[in-house]
């Protein structure tokens, strides 16, 4: 055992790290510490095994034939959305989509919940601190409605100002969009406040959850909110994944996403009649091992363990930032209490990219960048932060490798 | 100071003394030809001032907020222009990004101080760092007018 090991929680870190192979994997002549993880996180044998499977066992197209293959990559698919369903707190396997991952679902639910409700003059309000993929499909939206987009400010500690939220609330919002755990700052944003406030007015609430499904239990029965987009791959499940929940009402009510097949019951040049949600909105052959790797990625969270996940994590966090606040010249951007294991920061006389070349060479991986969220770089006028994001198989040993580069960078720079 | 570690290659002194200490750094007076750069991928941003009489470049400079790659390339780029005509100066920006990207050795590239930058061709990720500078040399030398992109 080593003193990774909290023995508080039980939390046995070394058999965690057993389940990623490539954590043993060197980067330049050094076994790698992946700090990257708000930007993909790595995945754990039983996600790699559960699509394997498939491709081995029995692998098709779903849907379709009667043979029986057809039924077992069917079978497979089909299990994993009421896996996914109950791991996301949702009433009906029948509200839950599969997608490419967030950004597709937010797409969606911009393009196909803006068609149904968007007329001109109408308003969208997001937060200061969105990811692009949260932005981009409102201002496309809105564009073709004659619609705007309004976002509330970010205070200085990163947190969404919620009074100023409050006054932006209108009678002209039609759509609140937010996301629930920053990618930049790890702020975790008050959902379900958010929420009911705006159901209060009358508007329809969408959240990102991308970062949020990696450490917190999501119950959308309880959030109060009308669509919730998630991502596999920030949930140590695969890329190209990813899952929109949304009420039934409102998958009903809106128009569909993308014509083809499997999102139809008949189709006459004359008109064709879409079929029930969820398959509406699943046109085409989808990523057909991608739900079974989400489910597994689903079930290796939930047996290690919420409340055992994220308090590991907070002890990461918190020694990342009580190492890097040593450093002179160090700040750290977001500083909201009660944050996921993200620590977005700055350098004095080092910039973020050449940070992040140091660190590589130290065999440390961070993300240096806007992190697509500009708007939210633009607020605090900065062009750019190093982030470090930690996951369930990080070690207090790599959080001290990432404050050691930091000091050799700024030895290098600082001169 | 000197350091150890597969870096040095990249951060030569030349280029953490042009990074800490950029050249012709400010504003112009006179300044007949400018252009902005814009690195989408990192925010990086500068822009870049010429000064051209006659038919050479008399004097350079830029401002602007970025890596220690893009600094360093832009001061020495100010530096290496001065006196340059304008068919010189683009005949340079093409061997550098040549340079840059791997397709010319640097000692074929004829670029002096410049080649110092050269460390930047193993590392694909930080190519656009090292060029941004010579991508808004192109555009302000061609009165293009607009921003000069990475990619």
């Amino acid at each position: 055992m080593t003193p990774d090991v909290a023995a508080a929680t039980g939390y046995d870190l070394e058999r965690v790290r057993r389940d990623f192979p490539i954590l043993s994997e060197e980067v330049h002549g050094r076994p790698v510490a992946y700090l990257d993880n708000a930007a993909s996180a790595q995945k754990p044998l039983a996600v790699l095994d559960a699509m394997d499977r498939i491709h081995r066992t029995g692998y098709s197209n779903i849907h379709r034939a009667v043979h029986e293959f057809a039924q077992r990559a069917t079978d497979a698919y089909e299990t994993a959305r009421r896996r996914m369903a109950a791991f996301l707190g949702a009433d009906s396997h029948e509200e839950v989509v599969f997608l490419r991952g967030a950004t597709e679902a937010l797409n969606l639910v911009a393009s196909c919940l803006g068609r149904h409700v968007l007329r001109a003059g109408d308003e969208v309000l997001l937060t200061g601190m969105e990811h692009h993929s949260n932005i981009v499909p409102w201002q496309m939206a809105c564009e073709a409605a004659g619609a705007r987009v309004v976002a509330a400010p970010v205070t200085e500690r990163g947190e969404l100002d919620l009074d100023a939220f409050r006054g932006l609330l209108g009678d002209r919002t039609r759509i609140v969009s937010v996301v629930h755990v920053s990618n930049t700052m790890g702020t975790v944003n008050p959902v379900a406040e958010i929420a009911r406030l705006a159901r209060e007015r009358g508007a329809f609430v969408c959240v990102d959850g991308a970062q949020a499904a990696p450490h917190r239990p999501i119950r959308v029965d309880e959030l109060g909110c009308d669509f919730y987009a998630v991502s596999g791959h920030k949930m140590y499940g695969p890329s190209g994944i990813g899952v929109l929940w949304g009420r039934r009402r409102l998958l009903e009510a809106i128009p569909p996403y993308q014509g083809g097949g499997d999102m139809i019951r008949s189709v006459r040049f004359s008109g064709t009649t879409y079929a029930d949600p969820p398959a509406k909105f699943e046109a085409g052959t989808p990523h057909i091992t991608g739900p079974a790797g989400l489910a597994a990625a689903a079930d290796y969270l939930e047996d290690l363990g919420f409340d055992a996940v994220a308090a590991h994590e907070e002890a990461l966090r918190a020694l990342a930032e009580e190492l890097l606040l040593q450093i002179p010249g160090v700040r750290i951007l977001g500083t909201a209490p009660g944050k996921a294991a993200v620590v977005s920061f700055l350098v004095d006389g080092v910039h973020p990219h050449d940070l992040g070349t140091i660190l590589d060479h130290e065999g440390v991986a961070v993300r240096a960048g806007h992190h697509c969220t500009q708007p939210l770089m633009e607020r605090f006028g900065v062009p750019a932060t190093t982030r470090a994001s930690f996951g369930l198989y990080n070690t207090r040993a790599e959080v001290e490798r990432l404050a050691a580069g930091v000091r050799t960078a700024i030895g290098v720079f600082r001169g | 100071m000197s350091f150890s570690g597969g870096f040095a290659d990249l951060y030569r002194e030349v280029i953490l003394d042009h990074s800490r200490s950029p050249r012709n750094f400010g504003r112009l007076e006179g300044a007949n030809r400018e252009a902005d750069g814009f690195n989408p991928l990192c925010g990086d941003r500068l822009k870049l001032s010429l000064r051209v009489e006659d038919g050479a470049v008399r004097q350079a400079s830029f401002v602007g907020d970025g890596c220690a790659i893009s600094t360093a390339s832009a001061s020495l780029l100010t530096e290496a222009l001065q006196g340059l005509s304008e068919a010189e100066a683009l005949a340079l920006a093409d061997r550098f990004r040549q340079m840059a990207a791997g397709e010319i050795h640097p000692d074929e590239a004829e670029l002096g101080k410049l080649s110092a930058l050269a460390g930047v061709r193993a590392y694909p990720m930080r190519v656009k760092c090292a060029t941004l500078a010579w991508h808004a040399l192109r555009v302000a030398l061609e009165r293009r007018g607009e921003v000069a992109r990475t990619e």
